[in-house]
């Protein structure tokens, strides 16, 4: 392995392990990294890589692979999505088969009912986060408010949802 | 739904319903998007064996909709099920974030481009904070969890605890509220 792709690995296997409560958290550390410290980009890139791997389908922290190909190409995109997926799916493996071993135990029931209402906290919690982390403006506030409200009461289709955010961002910006 | 399975389903239909989550996720909103195919059309788990799988996803590090995958799929089928449900869920968004990127590095979109990005990332957000509310609706029928979805949310989300800290003292607490309210 070149020292880039090694950088790559031994950055991005670090971070997945500290990313606790999902893959945003640890952006402001990704960027630090692959901005300030390695140099591979200059910080609009970086925002660039960011809106592009938010907007495209499949989890957010897909945006390693922008990173990785931006560094080292595609061996680079490779070795980052490598790095930041296996620690994690490794572990949360192993908690799924001790959980499934667990069958209908009555500790399960117990842990059962008290995780349920800590992951809706988690989830308005990295909402709200990601809100204030990346949403600029009353527009785009608005459509996530109005988004919420008519995913949460209606049954709308959510790519008609998302296509008609995209045409009112567009049209808000003249 | 049209397409309920009964018992175990089969590795192919599995990569196929992960596929079929990582296709519709655009902007984000994976959570909502796999509870919509895992529990509503495929009936694959039910809602509460769904939100402690999200939980347990959030508890261990890293993203956590993968981490989902991987639990959902171990549950299932094992390794092998763990595998296909990763596979199918990042195949398609791996392509079309590789293509993008491989155009962004080489070109320059004009700036619509990231405007309509925002647009729908806005709206993914909404998404999730919906279904949030939808769970909410679902599951929470007493005070006490009430209790504690509303300290989550207000430690991590709005005055910015970090997660670990407040999950270190939440958890322990939403554990002991089960317990003491268990059934006899």
């Amino acid at each position: 392995m070149t020292p880039v792709l090694l950088q790559l690995f031994w950055l991005f296997a670090l971070l997945s392990m500290l990313a606790f409560g999902g893959g945003a958290g640890v952006l402001p550390d990704i960027q630090r990294a692959a901005v300030d410290h390695y140099h591979w980009m200059t910080p609009g890139e970086f925002l660039d890589m960011f809106a592009i791997s938010r907007a495209a389908p499949g989890p957010g922290s897909l945006i390693v692979l922008l990173i990785g190909q931006k560094a080292a190409g595609l061996p680079g995109a490779a070795v980052s999505f490598v790095a930041m997926f296996l620690p994690p799916c490794v572990m949360v493996h192993f908690v799924a088969r001790g959980w499934h071993r667990a069958g209908r135990s009555a500790w399960r029931e117990v842990v059962e009912r008290a995780l349920a209402p800590v992951a809706i906290g988690l989830t308005f919690s990295s909402g709200l986060a990601l809100m204030r982390a990346t949403e600029t403006g009353i527009i785009a506030y608005a459509i996530t408010v109005i988004g919420a409200a008519l995913f949460a009461f209606t049954k709308v289709n959510p790519i008609a949802l998302l296509v008609c955010g995209a045409a009112v961002m567009l049209m808000s910006a003249g | 739904m049209a397409n309920r399975e009964i018992g175990r389903p089969s590795l192919a239909s599995l990569f196929v319903g992960f596929v079929r989550i990582g296709m519709m996720s655009f902007g984000g909103g994976l959570a909502a998007w796999t509870r919509r195919e895992v529990v509503q059309h495929r009936g694959w788990l039910d809602e509460q064996q769904f939100l402690s799988g999200y939980a347990l996803s959030q508890l261990v590090p890293g993203a956590t909709n993968v981490n989902l995958a991987v639990f959902i799929g171990t549950q299932l089928r094992g390794v092998p099920g763990a595998l296909a449900c990763f596979a199918g869920l990042t195949a398609l968004p791996v392509t079309i974030v590789l293509i993008a990127g491989t155009i962004y590095i080489h070109s320059h979109a004009g700036p619509w481009f990231s405007i309509a990005l925002s647009g729908m990332g806005a709206v993914a957000l909404g998404m999730n904070l919906g279904l949030g509310v939808r769970l909410a609706l679902n599951n929470i029928r007493r005070i006490a969890p009430a209790a504690v979805t509303a300290a989550v949310t207000l430690g991590i989300g709005v005055l910015g605890f970090p997660l670990p800290y407040v999950l270190a003292v939440m958890m322990p607490v939403s554990l002991l509220l089960a317990w003491l309210g268990r059934k006899p």
